[in-house]
């Protein structure tokens, strides 16, 4: 079966704790995901998306605290706006915006997290392997 | 001593660099009498035949502009570097790919049928497309193959200097020159004849970090003057964009189009524009979020207008395309 590859970017103060609740608290999930922590879910650039893309990912988890709560008051709704646009720029470059996921998950949501992850692997599955210009162009 | 010799060539590229050579103006004399120009089919008669009977290393500067979208393209960019000790891309279309290299969001298939089937002013009722090889009476004629992507002119050969600029601004073009022929040269793969730091911090326009609640398209409104264009709406590329042209186009009011590429410690304009762009949206709501940023018509083709085929992801994936 295809296994994808996600690269999750996640804040510090929640998301990123939140997946340690999941483990802490046993969850079993996919382990498609390979999990960087950022200080805020703003501080990820978009370049850091498509570098992740160009460099072998299938999916990018996005993760923040939800509206409201970010630790510096409004880091999410930058990075809200950042996927908004980044999403259409993604459907020009013929790549299928399904596979940048943003999520709001607390650091009381470790079971969240656990789904997120569960869900995001399989609707990635069906959809197979990104196939990338720019990836076979460098090889 | 011998005088250096200087050669120019253009690629694919609209000819604007070509002028933007001869806008530094009356230094133009002093620099054709301190260097010997041995190849600029633009301005003097000369033959490729007479380049590929050159040393190799002969020429000692060639300021090459245009991006690499034909076979032509591409072997004179390797003949070129062969017979060159210093190759310079000269302007953003070699340096970055330009307004040819917005072609990458399409295929060569959909450009070909475009142009000769389906514009209006077309009349072709046989469906003829060009061909790279023709039987005449005469014998075979031949042309050069259009590639399905456009290259920058690091991607099919090596590059000493960039020069950034659609065109070159003529000042920098200058002082490029002025430092090739003191033997002042900087570091090899440097961007040279520009800033180190983005449009902006030239700009004269005020600035008063305004969040915006919609874009506007340059026919819908008529800005005030002195305030910041993007902060009255209107896309201005120059949060993304290397400084070095003195903020020519934003200082008459019109926005920065992007022409000089990503700032130092960028590598994608695009991207950048994009995080600049999202942190001045004036909404928490994600659906007017999105209603705001749909006025952005085309968001690849606006905010790579200079650097498509420079980016990261190069070009739109298609079933269809070749490499």
């Amino acid at each position: 079966m295809f296994e994808p590859k996600i690269v999750c970017f996640l804040c510090k103060w929640c998301t990123s704790a939140g997946a340690d609740l999941a483990g802490t608290s046993r969850l079993k999930y996919r382990p498609n995901g390979v999990n960087i922590r950022f200080m805020c879910s703003s501080r990820v650039d978009p370049e850091h998306i498509l570098w992740a893309f160009h460099e072998g990912a299938d999916g990018v988890l996005i993760g923040g605290c939800h509206p409201g709560d970010c630790h510096y008051e409004d880091g999410n709704y930058k990075t809200q706006a950042r996927i908004s646009l980044l999403n259409r720029l993604l459907d020009d470059f013929g790549i299928d915006t399904k596979r940048l996921r943003l999520e709001w998950i607390s650091a009381a949501e470790g079971a969240k997290f656990a789904n997120v992850m569960n869900e995001f692997t399989e609707e990635l599955r069906s959809k197979g392997p990104l196939k990338l210009a720019a990836r076979e162009m460098a090889k | 001593m011998s005088k250096p010799k200087v050669a120019l060539y253009w690629a694919a590229s609209c000819g604007g660099c070509e002028i933007a050579v001869l806008d530094i103006g009356d230094r133009i004399l002093p620099l054709t009498e301190a260097v010997d120009i041995v190849f600029w089919p633009c301005a003097i008669d000369i033959k490729y035949d007479e380049v590929r009977a050159m040393e190799d290393d002969e020429i000692d500067l060639c300021l090459f502009n245009g991006a690499i979208r034909n076979s032509e393209n591409e072997e004179m960019a390797k003949l070129l570097r062969q017979k060159s000790k210093l190759l310079v891309a000269y302007g953003s279309c070699a340096y970055e790919g330009c307004i040819p290299g917005l072609a990458n969001l399409k295929t060569r298939k959909e450009i070909l049928r475009r142009n000769y089937i389906e514009i209006p002013s077309m009349d072709n009722p046989d469906g003829i497309y060009p061909q790279t090889r023709t039987e005449v009476p005469e014998g075979i004629l031949e042309l050069p193959e259009l590639y399905d992507t456009v290259y920058t002119l690091d991607q099919v050969v090596d590059v000493d200097y960039y020069v950034p600029g659609c065109p070159p601004v003529a000042d920098q073009t200058w002082a490029v020159l002025e430092a090739v022929l003191e033997g002042n040269l900087p570091e090899k793969g440097s961007v040279v004849g520009a800033g180190t730091k983005i449009v902006c911090d030239d700009c004269p326009l005020e600035k008063k970090e305004t969040k915006i609640s919609r874009f506007f398209r340059p026919h819908e409104i008529i800005p005030e003057p002195d305030i910041c264009l993007l902060e009255q709406g209107i896309y201005c590329a120059g949060i993304g964009t290397r400084a070095g042209c003195e903020a020519l186009c934003p200082s008459v009011g019109m926005p920065c189009r992007g022409c000089y590429g990503p700032p130092p410690e960028v590598f994608d304009q695009g991207a950048k524009i994009v995080s600049a762009l999202g942190s001045i949206i004036d909404s928490e709501d994600p659906d007017e979020v999105d209603r705001i940023m749909e006025q952005i018509p085309c968001p690849a083709g606006l905010f790579y207008r200079f650097s498509l085929p420079h980016s990261i992801l190069r070009r739109k994936t298609t079933d269809d395309y070749k490499d």
